[in-house]
């Protein structure tokens, strides 16, 4: 709940300005073409001859992460199930899970903090392709986690428990403003919060903006090796390069406290960019973690071109949860020693 | 004779004074000319950073003892020169009595501590390197310090949607120097660790002009009617990192400032 109420706390002013600015396509519309790959297109060019990947892109959609698992392989919806699925959400009523939409913060939670309070408008939202889940592939759901792995986080999680109100440190990453959920690489679309993507070029470099909590790539496409092991970042180390008119984007260096999904520190992640159409852009990753996960696995994303601006969203400076939550704490911790005196 | 040397050689010798006059002032002009990106304009792609002490007071200030005794001279404020034009900020009476008060009370007050967005122009000349990456429609401003950012606005200008830390930003170029129009700054930022501040009828007008391949000369007019009586101006050359493989490295400072702000609410027994 603590998590909740801060990613909409602070997410408010953005949310509710957004809200009013973000031009979707009616619900149900989907870039059936963009996922397939069927149509050839030439994707304008930079000044120096560069695909041209600029603009300002929205990562929303109904699609799911993971498939529901009465689908069993089946990766694709046929347009009319996208049609009567999109219609299943737009008449749904609040609260009503539906199976096959990703719904997020316009599902009305026990404190309400849902989108309607915003303003925003349920029958807004929409599919970007026909695929079933984000993640591509028969399984269409994240591998098994290995052993190893379940146990290291499981280590992580009990070492925290019983600790979570003791300091700062025991809280979310999210929470502490570090890095938030959809700022973190791969980029993954929250269903309805502000998925505002900004890229700028210049040349030998490709710069991402993520709206949520400002968060800023520049990635180098000149070729340059990835920076020494020494070195971790929480958002890892990116370099990039152009195949055709795919930007590649290979990130190595993360910290052991990123952990996407609960992957190590090893996590090797490869993003490709392409722009399918004019208002189409297909982001794709595929991440790599022996020590995690049995064998890679991917996920597909299609981005829409959007209008802006792209707000500025300063989590840190206007986190006063941390404080609150503390400060609860500490007067829970002396009420409960007075009453036991 | 006397009568020529009057006559002719004094306006000569007065003629020559004033072309020479003339060519040394030229010589202060930027003569220089920036190479050009591929859309013609100049190109400014690149790390840049200031190599100065404006950070710690824009003023002219001596060294001094560091707020941290355990830093000992590790920490200890380095002299500098002003990078203030005539030295003097113009603070309205109210405010000079703010801004000795920020200034006592600095380690505390200072947004820099907490990891708070920097604000413009603070954000150019942080001890820390930030990257320019021009397109013709956009420039974006990679800071170092917080993962701090803006887009320049390089279209018909555009009105700021909102107050914001790193306000908002509206260039054009004039000859080979990038002017950008910054506006809708909140008052939360200072200017440096001296506790020079501004409200939030803060509006600052920035030039950067290449001087050579590897310098440019950053300027800033800062005008703030709530607080200055007139408007300022500061000005700094800006240097390239010209290392081999020079990048931009994270400092997400949040995780370092945590203990300042939130320390005192630790659970006692925790620790």
């Amino acid at each position: 709940m603590g998590r909740r109420s801060l990613a909409s706390l602070a997410a408010l002013a953005a949310v509710v300005l957004i809200a009013g600015v973000v031009q979707v396509p009616a619900a149900g519309q989907t870039a059936s073409s963009a996922t397939t790959g069927a149509k050839a297109w030439t994707p304008p060019r930079t000044a120096d001859g560069k695909p041209d990947l600029q603009g300002i892109w929205s990562d929303n959609t109904l699609t799911p992460f993971e498939r529901p698992k009465s689908l069993g392989a089946k990766e694709f919806y046929t347009d009319q199930e996208v049609v009567e699925l999109a219609k299943r959400v737009r008449e749904g009523r609040p609260g009503e899970e539906i199976e096959g939409a990703q719904l997020g913060a316009a599902n009305p939670q026990a404190v309400r903090y849902d989108l309607e309070l915003y303003g925003f408008d349920r029958t807004k939202l929409r599919y970007t392709s026909k695929r079933t889940s984000l993640i591509v592939g028969p399984e269409g759901v994240i591998p098994p986690m290995l052993p190893q792995a379940r146990e290291r986080n499981a280590a992580r999680a009990a070492k925290n428990k019983g600790h979570e109100f003791d300091s700062h440190e025991q809280r979310s990453l999210s929470e502490r403003c570090i890095l938030m959920g959809q700022e973190a690489i791969p980029m993954t679309p929250g269903a309805n919060e502000g998925n505002l993507l900004q890229i700028v070029q210049g040349p030998g470099y490709v710069t991402l903006l993520h709206e949520i909590d400002h968060s800023t790539r520049v990635i180098p496409t000149d070729g340059r090796p990835h920076l020494p092991q020494s070195i971790r970042q929480w958002q890892g180390d990116s370099v990039g390069r152009w195949e055709g008119n795919t930007l590649v984007v290979d990130t190595t260096n993360f910290t052991n406290m990123t952990a996407f999904r609960g992957s190590s520190e090893n996590l090797h992640l490869v993003e490709r960019f392409t722009r399918a159409s004019d208002d189409t852009m297909i982001y794709q990753f595929t991440v790599e973690d022996p020590a995690t996960w049995a064998r890679p696995w991917t996920a597909e994303i299609p981005w829409t071109k959007t209008k802006g601006p792209v707000y500025e969203y300063a989590c840190h400076e206007g986190n006063t949860m941390i404080t609150t939550i503390l400060r609860g704490a500490r007067v829970e911790e002396e009420a409960a020693l007075k009453k036991g005196k | 004779m006397r009568i020529r040397l009057r006559d002719s050689v004094i306006p000569g010798l007065t003629t020559a004074v004033f072309l020479l006059l003339a060519a040394m002032l030229s010589a202060q002009a930027p003569s220089y000319r920036a190479p050009r990106a591929a859309d013609g304009k100049p190109n400014l792609n690149g790390i840049w950073q200031a190599v100065n002490t404006a950070d710690w007071d824009l003023q002219g200030h001596a060294a001094a003892k560091g707020p941290v005794a355990s830093l000992g001279a590790a920490f200890a404020v380095p002299p500098g020169l002003s990078v203030v034009e005539g030295d003097e900020i113009p603070y309205l009476p109210a405010a000079a009595v703010k801004k000795r008060q920020n200034q006592a009370n600095w380690t505390t007050l200072d947004p820099e501590s907490k990891c708070y967005l920097p604000g413009v122009p603070r954000a150019t000349y942080l001890p820390y390197p930030f990257q320019i990456v021009q397109s013709p429609q956009n420039i974006l401003m990679s800071y170092e310090y917080a993962g701090a950012v803006r887009v320049v606005n390089m279209g018909a200008p555009t009105k700021a949607p909102g107050d914001s830390w790193m306000g908002w930003s509206n260039g054009r170029w004039e000859g080979d120097t990038l002017v950008i129009d910054v506006t809708s700054m909140l008052d939360n930022t200072w200017f440096d660790r001296a506790g020079n501040f501004h409200s939030d009828a803060l509006h600052v007008v920035e030039r950067y002009t290449p001087r050579s391949a590897d310098t440019l000369t950053y300027e800033a007019t800062i005008e703030d009617p709530k607080v200055f009586s007139r408007p300022w101006k500061i000005s700094m050359p800006l240097y390239r990192r010209v290392e081999k493989d020079a990048r931009l490295l994270e400092f997400k400072c949040v995780e370092f400032a945590e203990e300042l702000m939130y320390g005192t609410l630790r659970k006692k027994s925790s620790n």
